[in-house]
């Protein structure tokens, strides 16, 4: 057999092949199935075939996030007619408004495992790749078609393997590092590829940082991305799943279409600036920009570990009077932990406004759109022209420390300067 | 089905993403004909788009057309406003499968830019990737799609394919 990546290996495991190289068409059955509010499009797609099951009870995954809780009487519509449908086809693994975002509550529920195939209808599904799975976004039509078979066709991606090594520096993190790869390589640098994380960096970090990583190479236009998985993934997910899994390695000479080394070390705070990912400058040349929001939270930097960092440098000052300045913890779970820890108190204390576990105004549904004119810096994952309000306001992308930065200086800011 | 198209183009820049295509405001829509309405509502100069679109028309777009989400609604919303066919220099990864699993032709063609000008007519073969303009009297080639992507399009999109190919447990023939 041919040495193989860990995409390849992943997807011949799940197609009944016994190789799957780059390029080949496969039918794929995947383990886990993860749609948001969108499964109401799904839903009505599914429900043409005229079924009267779906199928698997168990393997669908469906977790209200989007507009949470509804925003408008046609999202709370949408949101009763797939709850519904939840019922009345027996799903299993339903999570109301009330859970977080997918993109958390996936790994922390036990619906992610090494070496499985997850498709979940949003693009930011890449996530899951942090714990060695193979996880990809898909279309409302490609779920149907899982939902009705438990297949879906892929084309086996061409794999990158991007090497990270040396110590982060004070103030540089995960985010950062992303961020800078999706500079150097553009926002359609890794189309359709999958993406392979190594280094000592990337194994030195935990779980949520690579769970960045993985999160925004989609923003270069990656199917997926992986890191491999070792014992920081076991700890994780020990008490979170009891089923079994494989553990999937790429074989060491298999085919890389390019290899791209990043040296850590020498990083500085990076900063995506409107309105495209790719467009990234170190945070010294976008310092003293004036802004109207922070935005700390999402699928991307709303875990613990982003909202102690933002913490950290906000503890004891206050918010610009100039800034609003937002918080959303990923999850319940991150919520509670948040609470107890006394992290959120640092927030409200310095006149930040909290709000539920959900995406938020991230993709510009609610809880926080700009006017125009408007300029927010975001720890999010995307800064389309008009994606968080008005079509003439700006999104900034940063780290959760440089949002928290900004949020007191009332401008753009270095975090290592505060 | 018809493999080709002649129609007005309507022409944009490299780096059109979902948002743009198609804002997340609008997500909560699931009637396709309701989505249309907001085709390329946030794409700068064309803001009336949906208005100005005719049945039959064609969209030529740059570089990575439909980067970002994967919401269906993007393509959706082209197809149901009337375009006919998408011929991009490169489209993103779940923007392609998208339009194809809704049986919505792509053509990608690396020598697009500067082939049309807004609203000259173009001529399109979808088998081939012929592209002619008609209004310059010009013609250049695209790729011709692959034959999975053709035959998911022949048969108006995954669901109707799969239905034929007996893919579905109680659907059709066979298992």
């Amino acid at each position: 057999m041919p040495p193989m990546t860990i995409a390849e290996k992943i997807l011949a495991s799940h197609s009944g092949q016994g190789d799957a190289a780059a390029g080949r068409i496969v039918n794929v059955s995947p383990d886990i199935a993860m749609s948001h509010e969108n499964a109401g499009l799904v839903s009505k797609i599914f429900l043409e075939f005229g079924l009267d099951h779906v199928w698997d009870r168990e393997k669908i995954v469906i977790i209200f996030d989007h507009r949470v809780p509804a925003e408008s009487e046609k999202t709370a519509a949408g949101q009763k007619a797939v709850r519904e449908f939840v019922k009345k086809f027996g799903i299993k693994n339903f999570y109301d408004i009330n859970c977080g975002i997918c993109h958390q509550v996936m790994p922390e529920k036990g619906h992610v495992r090494p070496g499985e195939v997850i498709v979940g209808t949003d693009s930011h599904t890449t996530t899951h790749g942090a714990f060695g799975a193979f996880s990809t976004g898909i279309g409302a039509t490609e779920m149907a078609a899982v939902w009705a078979t438990g297949k879906l066709w892929m084309k086996v991606p061409d794999s990158f393997k991007i090497t990270i090594t040396g110590k982060l520096p004070e103030m540089v993190f995960a985010k950062d590092v992303i961020l800078h790869l999706i500079g150097e390589l553009g926002s359609d640098g890794a189309d359709y590829r999958s993406v392979e994380f190594y280094g000592d960096t990337v194994s030195g970090m935990s779980i949520p940082s690579r769970m960045v990583l993985c999160n925004l190479s989609m923003e270069m236009g990656a199917k997926n991305a992986i890191v491999p998985p070792d014992e920081k993934t076991f700890e994780w997910l020990k008490g979170r799943t009891d089923k079994s899994f494989s553990l999937v390695y790429a074989d060491p000479d298999a085919f890389y279409e390019r290899e791209i080394n990043v040296e850590a070390s020498g990083l500085v705070p990076q900063v995506a600036c409107p309105h495209a990912v790719d467009n990234v400058k170190p945070v010294g040349e976008v310092k003293g920009v004036k802004i109207n929001q922070a935005l700390l939270g999402s699928c991307t930097n709303g875990r613990i570990e982003d909202l102690e960092a933002a913490a950290r440098v906000i503890r004891g000052k206050t918010v610009h009077p100039g800034v609003r300045m937002l918080v959303i913890p990923a999850s319940r779970e991150v919520y509670l932990e948040a609470i107890q820890r006394g992290i959120l108190e640092t927030f409200v204390q310095a006149g930040a406004v909290i709000l539920n576990p959900g995406c938020g105004p991230c993709l510009g549904a609610h809880q926080g759109l700009m006017a125009e004119g408007e300029v927010c810096i975001s720890s999010t994952n995307r800064n389309f022209q008009g994606r968080m309000g008005s079509r003439n306001s700006s999104v900034y992308l940063a780290s959760p420390a440089t949002v928290a930065a900004s949020a007191v200086k009332g401008e753009i800011a270095d975090p290592r300067e505060i | 089905m018809e493999e080709v198209f002649r129609g007005r183009a309507w022409v944009v820049g490299d780096d059109i993403d979902t948002d743009q295509i198609y804002h997340g405001t609008y997500l909560p829509i699931t009637d396709p004909k309701e989505m249309a309405k907001h085709a390329m509502e946030y794409v700068p100069g064309i803001e009336d788009f949906a208005k100005k679109v005719e049945e039959g028309d064609l969209l030529l777009c740059g570089r990575n057309f439909g980067s970002g989400s994967s919401r269906e609604h993007a393509p959706m919303s082209l197809k149901y406003c009337g375009i006919k066919v998408v011929i991009a220099e490169s489209f993103a990864g779940i923007f392609y499968r998208n339009a194809v699993n809704i049986g919505l032709p792509l053509v990608e063609c690396e020598s697009l830019p500067g082939f049309a000008e807004p609203m000259d007519i173009v001529e399109v073969d979808i088998k081939t990737g012929l592209l002619k303009n008609i209004t310059k009297n010009t013609e250049i080639h695209g790729a011709p799609l692959p034959d999975l992507e053709m035959e998911i399009l022949e048969a108006g999109g995954l669901i109707p394919y799969m239905k034929s190919h007996g893919m579905f447990p109680g659907v059709g023939a066979g298992a």
